[in-house]
This record gives C-alpha cells, structure tokens and sequence, in this order.
C-alpha cells in the first residue's frame, strides 16, 4: 500500500493543494512561520512579463521595463537562459508565480522554496521586518502605477519619462541607511497628497527666498552651511529641496524612493535569502521523502534540480560568474545544523556558543538576526572555507601582479572571512556619495562629495548621472572626489569652461 | 493556509504597453535598422519581421557605481596550488588576445549589441512611415488579405440576423410531426375502439367515457407541442473567403549607366518596392522582369539588376523596346496586368528620347494597366522628361511621372493608383 500523493510527472491544482497540506504541515513542525500563501500558476509568457517588471507584480509603465521585457524573451527564445521556477513577492499575502511547465516534483520544490522558504525569511528577517511593509505593497504599487498615469495624462507621456529617468538613474541613492522610513499607506499618500503639495512648495520657498535682510546683518552673521549635515538620501534631499520642481515631480521622486527603499533589503540579504530557501526546501523534502509520501523518482528529480542550483564552479571554470548566493547561503546554513549536530574540536573552539546547541533554535536565530555581511562575518567556519578552496585575491592597480592575500589555512581564515563579508557589504559595494552643501545665496549650485573606498574610481556612467542630476536640481552640479581626506579631483554639469 | 489560483487565462501582454514604448523611444535607430535591411532583402521579400540591434551604449541606463581600478579585494572560490603570498601575473588589459581566460571576464561587461525582434507589421509600419504613405494607404498594404463573405450552409447557431426562417419552420414541422407521430396512433386506436364500442348493441357507457377523456389528454399533450423551439432554429453560415484575384506582372527598367550611383539605386528600390507591395495586396500571383539598360537593354536577375555596376552611355528606347517585346511574347494573353516603373537620372541620348515616347504612348500604354516614371535627380530635367510629359498630357491615366529626391517623395509618383484602388473599394 503506497501512500504516496502522487506519482505521475503531471500537476493538477488538487495536488498543488495536497502538497501545499504536508508541506505545510512540515513546516510548521520546523516552526517556520509565514504569512499565508497566495500561490499563481502562470505561463511562461507571464513569467517573462513578471520578470521583466524587477518582480513587481503591479509596475507602473517605462519604456526600461520593454527593454528588459525584450531582452528576457529574445533569450529565452533562444534557449540562452531557462525562466526561474518561481518569483516570490514580499507581501501579504505571500504572492509567489509557478510556472505551468514544471513537472509535479518542481512544483512541490518550488512550493517548499518560495513559499515557505522565503516567505518565512521575509516575515522574520529584521532587515524586512523593519524596512518594508509587506502589507501595504501592493496596494502602494497601485496607486504609484495610477498616479504615474494621472501625470501621464496631464503632463505627457514624455516629460514623466523623463523624471522617472532622472530619479531611476539615481534610486540607489533615494534609501535611508539608518533610519526607519515611515510604513507606506495608498490610502494615508492619497490623501496627504494634495495637502503635502502645498506644504512642500511653501517649504521649498522659504528656502529660498533670498532676499535680503537689513543692511550689514548679513556680513557678520556666519554662513549657515546647508544641509547642515550631509545628507545620503539624494532622492530625499531632491524631493523636499529641489527648488524648481513642479509638485507632481517631487510625487514621483517620493515613489520611486518609496519602490527602491522597499527592494534595499533584498539588496543586502541575498546569500541569507536563497541560502535559507534553498536549505528549507532541501530539509522539507527529504521529510517528505521519509514520511513515504513521494517516490525515489520525485527525489531523484529534486535532488537533480537542487543540486545545479546549489552548484559553485571554481574560479577558473567557464561557468563561473562569481559566488552563487545560492551554494553559500545554502551550505552556511547546512554548516549551521552540523555545528549544532555534530561539532569538530574546531567548531567549539569557533563557536563556543552554538556548537552542540539545538540546531532549530539557531538557524532561526541566524535568519533573524542578521544581513549577508554580518552573516558571513559570523558564520562562515573554517570547514566552509576549505569545502570551497576559498581564497582571497589582492589587485592594485598599480602593481602588475595580483597577491594572494590569504587561503583556506589556520593563518587565513580570519582574513578570508573578512573580506568576504567586505565583499556583501553595500557600502563597500556601492561608491559613497553625498550631498554636501547648496549654495544657497550665490549660484544655487548643489555640491556632492564622493568619499572614495581603496582609492577605486567611479565607473565613467557618473556624468550621464549627473545630467539627470541636473534636470532635477536645475542649477550646476559639482562632484567632489575625495581619498583619505584630500580633494582629489571635481567633475561639474555642466561641464565647467575653465576645464 | 494557501490560496492557488489559476493566473494562465489572464493576459499575458503585459508588457506591450513597456515594448512600445522601448521602441518608440528608439525610433531612430529603428528605422535604420530597416532602411538597412530594405537595401539587403529582395523586393518580393519584405514582408517578415527583422532583428534590430542597437548598440549597448545607447540605451545604456546610467547608474553610478565603482569603476575598475583602485586596491581590490576578491574572494574566488576553488583553489587549487595558491598559496599565501603567490604573485600571480594579470591578464594583459584590453583583452586583444584570442582565447581570453576566464579570469579577464569576470567583471567585463560585454559590449554586444542589445538586439531584438519586431514583427512582420512592425517592419512594414517603419518601411511606410519612411516612405511617408498616408494611413488609409499603410492600412491597405498591412493588410494580409481580402475577403468577402460566402454562404456555406446552415449551422444552428448564430446571430439573429441570420436566421432563416424557411428552413426553421421546416425543423419545426418536422419535429412536430417526429414527436406526436405516437400519440396520433393511439388517438387512431383509441377511437377505433370508441367506433367499435359505439357500433356495440349495449354501449359500455363507463368504458366510453374512459377512452373519451383519455382522446381529451392526449390531444390536449399534442396541442401542448411547441410550435417552434430553440432546437429548430437555423442560421445561415457565413464563411469568409480570399477574393479570387487574378494575376500581374511587374517590369522594373531602370538605368545602370556609370551615373547612377548606389544611392540612386537604394531610392529606385524603394520605388519599385511600393509598386510590388501595392501588386501583391491586389493580385494572386506577380511576376517581375527586371530590366537594366545603358546602350542597350537586357533582361536580368534582381541580383544583377541591382548591384552589379556598368560603365557606358545611356539609351533609354532600348529598355522599353525589350519590354514591348517581352510583353507581347509572353504578357499578352493569359489575363495579365502589366504594371511598369522605370528610374532613371534622367540621362539619355538626346535622338532618343522622341522615339521613348512614341514606343511608350503609341505601344506600351494602349496595352498595359500602369507606368510610372521617376527621375532621381536634384539637377535640371533633361531632353527624355519634356519627352514623358507629353505622354502625360495624351494619356491621363495610366501614366504618372516625377522627379524625387529622397524616399518621401516616392508615394506622390503612385497617389493616383493608389486612389484608384481605394474607388474601387468603396464601390
């Protein structure tokens, strides 16, 4: 007598659901907690619409998104690239896309990954449980695609373009770092907007009004520098300071700031993301293997799958385009549960405080508690480094010949991990700018201020910035670069005569 | 607790509205796109889509991050023999070498073109608007074909205004006629019986009421039988069919005297290309005869005709002596429509141009459906135009010639066929 759910390749929604139950029901004994499941069968057609809006499920319309749309389909076409299993939505309910090609097995994979993997990790992650609001995303994504419309409609189609790519160009900076943004509500904008307007103009005019004060009061009182403090949101800075923007404008800035600080932390989870999606639908399974509800046949197919996604080609093979996210979440991970299983000598010395603890208990906590830098920073063991030959790579620009630094050895795994954990720190990966000062009673011009991190330079793309940087602020822009504070160079837009 | 829902029969178009826009924002390069294609295709080959490639640059969404250089960390998984402290050579910069190591392209972002498809409409769309058609004129040629409606039968469903009301009556009757046929023959029995029992010397008067009222039922169940029902209506079948067309040949002359240069004939092809789609929308089957002359004419391929070069003078009566000759050989019988168009710089030997014009009015245009001239040139006209523009005054139809300079003037030199058609549709 089998008990098997099923055993043919073929998909039926009953099964989905029947295999969604014992999942479920699995997790649950993990004590993985979600917010419920909305689970969509689509097309690859819709897969390729869904991946070309950066996985919105409501975009508002840019001709970026028919860029990516034809890219997607071109290489699909051709059969350069496979279309993902799944695309998982942070939001409540946890939409998550399947796929309608996979087989039985791929959709219980693809069920125990996203919809219980990731799901968890967006509800218990601090990063997401701080930054974003899964609640309320979707309904913010609306009214932005409505707004964008309304303006589309009274301020054609090409002027709205062209703000949105002015703010595209610099939505990396439109996030607050340190500060918890205010949760996003389509009802509260909608009805703060009209009166944010008004306000916001008369904000913006105070500053500048600029004229002048009784005679000789001005001379002695010391300038006050604005911003007083520099200032890392510049889609922030723009928005409430900008001083020719149209209200409208300054909506659009708001949503597209809004849309990237709702996608920053994916930025810096992503190891910690698919690593626990991928452990929790690997553990899901094979307790769904052993409780003899699915066949060798089903595993065999899942472990296949599995394994290629979890696949890390060494440095020097074709296949290799860096660290896959996938492979080391995943074994960090596994790592976690042997340490807490069955620690070496080495792994009590690392990690006194886990080794032979509960393994649930800390995975649970390292998945609540961490982001990708602070996470590899803390967990990444010697057994790890030397599973994966890591080794670390020294380029100066000035020296003809790269050094290694440090190799999976008792006198390298400290550095090793640091660098490593360097290498998934945001700051650290993305140029720090920001704005510095407004000349507030001479020419208007916005200076930026670049700190620069081991002296590398700003990709060349930086002018074509500053031009939409320019048609935000309207006045001159000056970009300062400076190293290890001295002025090394500035770059103005318009390009200045004297250079 | 999970939701699964059904997402497949929602559109899957999504993203239309973004691929517009992508492709009017690139418009331009779009369009060169095509125009190059144009001048790689035959002309009887237009009509399927093209992959258009921009390069990376251009579309290229600037966003700003770290450029190469300074002092790099990286951490590489698989070592092999690295040790602590090993120097290891770089990669020579720029990548000239052939067989790149894999190393050298792990950040190098390619620099390959961003190429796509556009549709077979989308190709003709950018082809007309450089042409500069009219609308209603792009519409027609976009067009994949005409239809007319025929009558093929009758179905049983429809819209009501196809009913037919003949044969649903006889469905009617003969489904009434079908479902009481039963009863009928018991009501015959039944009073067959009554006689019988009537013509007995004591009536068995309870017996006879029992039939009476059972004759009373059935007949009542046989009033009872709708007169018409859903079942019996019929439609009449409407089936869209190609409008059967006939056949046409198309003659392209033009001039391969050293004068013309390669541009001249990109323009000619656009020519002959807007008479070729105008042909095939209207008729079945097209042929075309490709002639090229300079002192004399002869009768090649489009290969040949259009990009193989000749030196030489130039006589224009040769070219449409061959085509007089080649249409009453072959043309003439057979239900032919004989569409010609001839480029020229206008060039000729200046003897001949009378003898251009009495070939072409006197011969050519009392037998053929159409002619079309134009001279690409931006220079004074020549002997061989004043030569054409008395053919035009003898013959108002059927004769249209100008001079064109780029490829927005070529739809003016074929307004009148084209209007023509578009008579003969409204009729």
């Amino acid at each position: 007598m089998s008990q098997y759910l099923s055993t043919d390749s073929d998909w039926t929604f009953e099964l989905l659901e029947a295999y969604d139950a014992e999942i479920a029901r699995i997790a649950k004994g993990y004590r993985l907690d979600t917010y419920p499941n909305q689970i969509e069968v689509i097309s690859a057609e819709q897969m390729m619409d869904a991946y070309s809006s950066v996985g919105m499920p409501i975009g508002y319309n840019h001709w970026s998104y028919g860029k990516q749309f034809l890219a997607t389909q071109k290489s699909y076409q051709r059969g350069q690239m496979g279309l993902a299993y799944e695309i998982v939505i942070n939001s409540n309910p946890c939409i998550a896309y399947l796929m309608e090609e996979n087989t039985m097995a791929m959709q219980a994979l693809v069920i125990a990954h996203a919809c219980y993997g990731h799901n968890s990790f967006f509800k218990g992650n601090y990063l997401f449980r701080a930054w974003t609001d899964a609640d309320s995303i979707i309904d913010y994504l609306l009214f932005a695609k409505n707004y964008l419309r309304k303006c589309e409609e009274k301020y054609g189609q090409e002027t709205v373009e062209r703000v949105l790519d002015a703010c595209h160009a610099l939505q990396n900076y439109g996030v607050d770092r340190y500060r918890r943004p205010r949760p996003i509500s389509a009802a509260e904008e909608k009805i703060r907007q009209t009166e944010r307007e008004r306000v916001l103009q008369q904000q913006v005019n105070d500053l500048w009004r600029t004229l002048p004060t009784r005679s000789g009061d001005t001379s002695n009182a010391p300038e006050q520098r604005f911003p007083a403090e520099p200032q890392e949101n510049i889609l922030y800075f723009l928005e409430k300071n900008a001083p020719l923007l149209e209200p409208w404008q300054r909506e659009i800035l708001r949503i597209v700031r809004k849309i990237s600080q709702y996608f920053y932390p994916q930025r810096q989870t992503q190891v910690m993301n698919e690593g626990w999606a991928s452990f929790w639908h690997y553990t899901l399974l094979n307790h769904l293997y052993d409780d003899g509800k699915i066949n060798e046949g089903f595993m065999f197919e899942i472990l296949a799958s599995h394994t290629s996604v979890v696949f890390q080609p060494g440095f020097d093979s074709p296949y290799f385009s860096g660290i896959n996210p996938y492979a080391l979440g995943f074994n960090m991970f596994r790592d976690i549960q042997r340490i807490c299983q069955n620690p070496t000598d080495e792994d009590r010395e690392w990690f006194p405080d886990i080794a032979g603890k509960d393994w649930l208990e800390t995975v649970h906590f390292a998945m609540q508690n961490f982001k990708d830098e602070s996470f590899v920073q803390q967990y990444l063991s010697p057994h790890l480094m030397r599973e994966f030959h890591l080794f670390s790579l020294y380029d100066d620009d000035k020296k003809s010949h790269y050094q290694v630094e440090a190799i999976h050895n008792d006198s390298g795994y400290h550095k090793l991990r640091e660098m490593l954990a360097r290498q998934y720190d945001l700051s650290m990966r993305e140029p720090n700018i920001q704005i510095w000062s407004v000349d507030r009673h001479g020419d208007r011009s916005l200076t930026l201020r670049h700190t620069m991190q081991d002296e590398t330079p700003l990709a060349s793309d930086v002018h074509e910035v500053m031009k939409h940087l320019h048609y935000l602020w309207g006045f001159d822009i000056h970009l300062e670069t400076w190293d290890a504070g001295k002025h090394i160079a500035t770059q103005s837009c318009p390009a200045s005569q004297n250079n | 607790m999970s939701y699964i829902i059904d997402r497949r029969l929602n559109g899957k178009n999504k993203s239309m509205v973004n691929r517009q826009r992508f492709l009017k924002r690139y418009r331009e390069h779009i369009k060169e796109a095509v125009s190059d294609a144009v001048n790689h295709r035959s002309i009887t080959d237009m009509e399927r889509g093209e992959n258009i490639s921009i390069p990376q640059r251009s579309i290229n969404e600037p966003v700003i991050h770290h450029g190469q250089g300074g002092k790099q960390h990286r951490v590489l998984p698989g070592n092999k023999e690295f040790n602590t402290g090993d120097q290891l050579k770089k990669p020579p910069q720029g990548g000239s070498g052939g067989s790149g190591s894999g190393k050298a392209s792990n950040q190098g972002e390619g620099e390959d073109d961003f190429t796509f498809f556009i549709t077979k409409e989308e190709f003709l769309n950018y082809l007309f608007d450089d042409l500069a058609l009219p609308n209603m004129v792009k519409k027609t040629l976009a067009q994949s074909k005409e239809f007319k409606t025929r009558q093929a039968g009758f179905v049983s469903e429809g819209t009501p205004n196809n009913l037919s009301v003949v044969r649903s009556l006889r469905n009617a009757h003969a489904r009434r006629i079908g479902m009481g046929a039963g009863k009928r023959r018991k009501i015959k029995q039944l009073q067959a019986t009554l006689t019988a029992l009537k013509a007995e010397p004591i009536p068995d008067s309870l017996r006879i009421e029992e039939l009476k009222a059972e004759i009373a039922h059935l007949e009542a169940r046989l009033r009872a039988l709708p007169f018409i029902d859903d079942l019996d209506l019929r439609y009449r079948n409407q089936v869209k069919v190609p409008i059967p067309t006939s056949k046409a040949v198309m003659f392209c002359l033009m001039d391969v005297s050293g004068s013309m240069t390669q541009d001249v004939k990109d323009l000619a092809k656009r020519f002959y290309l807007l008479l070729y789609l105008f042909l095939e929308k209207n008729y079945e089957h097209i042929e075309i005869v490709f002639i090229r002359h300079h002192t004399s004419a002869k009768e090649v391929n489009e290969e040949e005709f259009f990009y193989s070069r000749e030196t030489g003078g130039t006589i224009v009566s040769s070219a449409l002596k061959l085509m007089n000759d080649i249409v009453r050989a072959r043309y003439l019988t057979g239900g032919w429509n004989i569409y010609g168009a001839q480029a020229s710089d206008g060039d000729n030997w200046d003897d001949d141009s009378p003898l251009c014009a009495d070939i072409l009015g006197n011969q050519l245009l009392p037998i053929i459906q159409h002619f079309a001239y134009v001279e690409i040139t931006p220079h004074e006209h020549q002997a061989l135009w004043y030569a054409y523009q008395g053919v035009q005054k003898a013959n108002q139809n059927g004769f249209a010639c100008a001079q064109i300079r780029n490829a927005s003037d070529i739809y003016p030199v074929f307004r009148e066929l084209f209007a023509k058609e578009r008579y003969q549709e409204a009729v």
